[in-house]
């Protein structure tokens, strides 16, 4: 066992608890806080993996972004050291049945199941590749998504402002 | 032993049956919303797994994850927007208590 493998599953270990850690914890906010750090295990595993773009992309959205966004809306819709209620105990019962048939099913599906390789040749990730790539127009290319994507941004962004303002025109 | 594709696809298969847990055993909207980052989470390993391992020769798993993490980045603003707009109609954000949206 080398180093490298040590690594894969010491992060591997760390998503896994983290994240049965984020759903079953009764206060929000460290749930919020164990999900930072799944996160951040599975852009460790995108590094393991040699894809540091993916990586440093799921660092600034993920880390950065969608956790402190989700901390913002804690703050703003939790009373401090307020715990969640109480789940019955048959629904999580049930609950974790149906997952744990699941995940069974889904395991005996994948290691049942022959993956074929390319014999091609390796492409790199590298940025200058992914960029290239991107705004290719021919086919293979990527700009058409990526233009729709800055499309979706902005719906969201005007969607957002559309939201949080109309309560406030409504109340005057 | 080597970890290889089972195992990457056995850690990502264990994270999207942990977030469909919290998606049904949680009532707080928010919890839900983490869970739902934990699904899509788990299917950005995926893609980036089958891709290095199985087609290295094309990039197309990677742009899937780019676009995907853009998609839910777009998702959790617009989601966080509607809760917190749900918390000042209703002063909580428990599913059970947003019931009335149906009528």
């Amino acid at each position: 066992m080398t180093g490298s493998d040590i690594i894969f599953y010491l992060l591997a270990t760390l998503c896994v608890v983290f994240a049965l850690l984020s759903v079953t914890t009764r206060q929000i906010f460290r749930a919020a806080i164990y999900l930072l750090f799944t996160l951040i295990g599975i852009a460790g595993i995108y590094f393991w993996l040699q894809y540091e773009f993916i990586a440093a992309v799921q660092i600034v959205v993920y880390v950065g972004g969608i956790v402190v966004l989700i901390i913002f809306s804690i703050f703003l819709t939790q009373q401090t050291g307020e715990q969640l209620p109480k789940q019955k105990l048959d629904r999580k019962i049930f609950a974790a049945l149906a997952v744990f048939a699941g995940f069974a099913l889904t395991m005996v599906q994948i290691y049942q199941h022959t993956f074929f390789e390319t014999d091609e040749m390796a492409i790199t990730p590298t940025v200058e590749n992914i960029g290239k790539k991107m705004l290719a127009v021919d086919s293979g290319g990527y700009a058409l998504p990526f233009e729709v994507i800055s499309i979706l941004l902005l719906a969201a962004l005007i969607g957002c402002i559309v939201i949080a303002l109309r309560t406030k025109t409504e109340s005057k | 032993m080597q970890p290889g594709l089972y195992h990457i696809l056995f850690l990502s298969t264990a994270l999207f049956f942990i977030g469909v847990y919290g998606f049904l055993t949680r009532r707080n909207l928010i919890t839900m919303l983490m869970s739902i980052e934990l699904i899509l989470n788990s299917v950005n390993l995926n893609f980036i797994a089958f891709n290095k391992y199985l087609w290295p020769n094309q990039m197309d798993g990677l742009f899937f994850t780019l676009f995907i993490i853009a998609i839910a980045a777009a998702e959790a603003a617009v989601a966080i927007a509607i809760i917190i707009n749900l918390y000042r109609s209703h002063n909580s954000i428990d599913v059970e208590n947003a019931e009335d949206l149906k009528y």
